[in-house]
């Protein structure tokens, strides 16, 4: 139970949500703290909680190996034995595997290779120079932690999204969460391919409810440098055209605040919060390298934080396309009928993958499920 | 009220060859030809009609023919431009290329679009006078003056996005694998 938040996520790491966002149907955080981050042995002791409550039949500690189809439904082969279901419910999310860039093999051997599913703190890296790959969530995270640790931090930066963590006196997911735009709809969304790729959002949870942009990052003395492009004969090549990355996360997110401050407007909201905010467009450094040679010993290890896909290498039903990913219709499985998934980027809403996501998606894909059913029956 | 937004771009064109394209990916592999001849000294003359796409070999409307030389100031004849300045050539045209078809895209009528690049070239690399030098530009810069029907930050974000889908920029920005060799 919590299995990924158990073994795959790093020591450090707090939701991105606040507490008062964790909310699973009929059951809430109500601790003294709604505005604090879940560390991660808070989220285990909160979804075992929501399991006593639920007293749903969980089997824990089994690994499902293949699902196949049945005459009527699916057959299951676990390490629990076998089992057979007229309908299966995907929930094993997006995130099972990290992404590794084919990049990756040019790098020397002697630099260490590291991914978000191994990391767990600085002790375990060597001493010296770190190159983070990716500016989501994750890679802002890690930058920050290991340059406190001591280590001089690279930060490769393609497409990221930029966020304040509050916003006029609110956490910025209260906002998402008010002013409807997590509501959005997957069916409602323009370039939902684009949307469901997003990179996940450069915030942090910390008690201090900082801010964790490129330009903290700056402040605390890790060098920004562009995509990575490729490797030649040992040195990283990095893309040129930084700015124009930073100048899509700037007008994106002001574009997020100017929605925000609409809302505000139109539903008489402005005086319970502060008066609107711009913030600092994200500096340039003077000149971003283009390239690091890999080979002189700045760098010691690379750590990929360049996302993570889903591993259906256990699901014998041909409905993932070429590129790894299921084919479904908010969260219903078109070609296979009786297979569904839940918690998947932008399943049904833009909440879809966060915790407080899941109660809508889950009613919308179970009552199709249970159409399914009788429709069967 | 709703007035037509014309740049002159064919989105419809485009956007259906987005979807198109998605199922045929071997469609949409494309070859850009270009053919050089020598003159004499620096100058040499390069043409372009052919080239790949859709799966067959394909043929501008006319042949366009450049001529590459260097000024005087290099003890040339000066018959034509510098290589090195097609690059800002194919970089100015790719960006506004990209801005007119955004624009038209999200219904933004635009008066004027006018580009002035900068590459800044340190000329020690190419005569090996220094090692350390690179043979490329430094630095490329190039600012836009944009009259359209749209604010401040939309036309920003026009700008941004062109960049975005510009195949020269990227080509600029990030390494490309070429080969060189002798028939």
């Amino acid at each position: 139970m919590a299995n990924s938040w158990r073994r795959e996520r790093w020591d450090s790491l707090r939701l991105l949500t606040p507490n008062w966002q964790s909310r699973l149907p009929g059951y809430h955080y109500d601790g003294p703290d709604p505005d604090g981050y879940m560390s991660m042995p808070e989220v285990i002791k909160f979804i075992e909680g929501y399991a006593a409550f639920t007293r749903a039949p969980v089997r824990t500690g089994v690994n499902v190996t293949s699902v196949r189809r049945a005459d009527d439904g699916y057959h299951l082969a676990t390490s629990d034995g076998e089992f057979r279901a007229r309908t299966v419910v995907l929930a094993s999310g997006a995130c099972n595997r990290p992404n590794v860039p084919g990049l990756s093999e040019g790098v020397p051997p002697e630099i260490v290779q590291i991914t978000p599913f191994d990391y767990r703190g600085p002790d375990a890296l060597p001493e010296g120079g770190v190159l983070v790959v990716g500016a989501s969530a994750t890679g802002v995270q890690l930058a920050a932690e290991l340059q406190r640790s001591g280590r001089q931090v690279i930060l490769s930066v393609g497409e990221h999204v930029r966020m304040p963590r509050v916003y006029r006196g609110r956490d910025v997911l209260w906002w998402m969460d008010h002013s409807g735009v997590w509501d959005q709809r997957y069916d409602e969304i323009e370039d939902l391919t684009r949307a469901r790729r997003l990179p996940s959002p450069q915030l942090v949870g910390t008690p201090e409810r900082m801010t964790l942009d490129l330009n903290a990052l700056t402040a605390m003395g890790v060098e920004l440098v562009g995509r990575w492009a490729a490797v030649r004969d040992g040195v990283a090549l990095f893309s040129g055209g930084l700015r124009n990355m930073f100048t899509l996360a700037d007008l994106k997110m002001n574009r997020l605040l100017s929605t925000f401050d609409e809302w505000a407007r139109e539903n008489g909201r402005d005086d319970e919060v502060g008066p609107p905010e711009r913030f600092e467009p994200t500096r340039v450094p003077s000149s971003a390298r283009l390239r690091i040679d890999l080979r002189s010993g700045e760098i010691r290890t690379v750590l990929w934080a360049t996302g993570f896909r889903p591993d259906y290498s256990w699901l014998h039903v041909p409905v993932v396309d070429d590129k790894g990913h299921l084919r479904h219709d908010g969260g219903v499985v078109v070609d296979s009928p009786g297979l569904y998934a839940l918690g998947l980027p932008v399943l049904r809403r833009r909440r879809s993958t966060f915790i407080n996501g899941i109660e809508p998606d889950a009613r919308e894909v179970i009552d199709h499920l249970a159409g399914h059913l009788n429709h069967a029956a | 009220m709703t007035t037509t937004v014309d740049n002159g771009v064919n989105v419809k064109h485009l956007l259906d060859a987005r979807e198109a394209l998605k199922k045929q990916p071997e469609a949409a592999q494309f070859v850009w030809k270009a053919k050089s001849k020598w003159e004499r000294g620096v100058n040499t003359t390069i043409t372009v009609k052919e080239f790949y796409g859709l799966g067959e070999d394909r043929e501008h409307k006319d042949e366009s023919v450049f001529k590459a030389d260097h000024p005087d100031v290099f003890g040339a004849e000066d018959n034509g431009i510098t290589p090195i300045e097609y690059l800002l050539v194919g970089l100015a045209s790719c960006l506004t290329a990209g801005i007119a078809s955004v624009a038209q895209n999200r219904g933004i009528q635009l008066r004027s679009v006018e580009a002035t690049v900068e590459g800044r070239h340190d000329i020690r690399g190419i005569l090996g006078a220094d090692p350390d030098v690179r043979n490329g530009y430094n630095d490329i810069k190039v600012t836009f003056h944009i009259d359209a029907d749209a604010s401040r930050e939309e036309i920003e974000a026009l700008v941004a996005q062109s960049q975005k889908r510009s195949a020269v920029f990227d080509a600029l920005t990030n390494p490309t694998d070429v080969t060189v060799e002798v028939a």
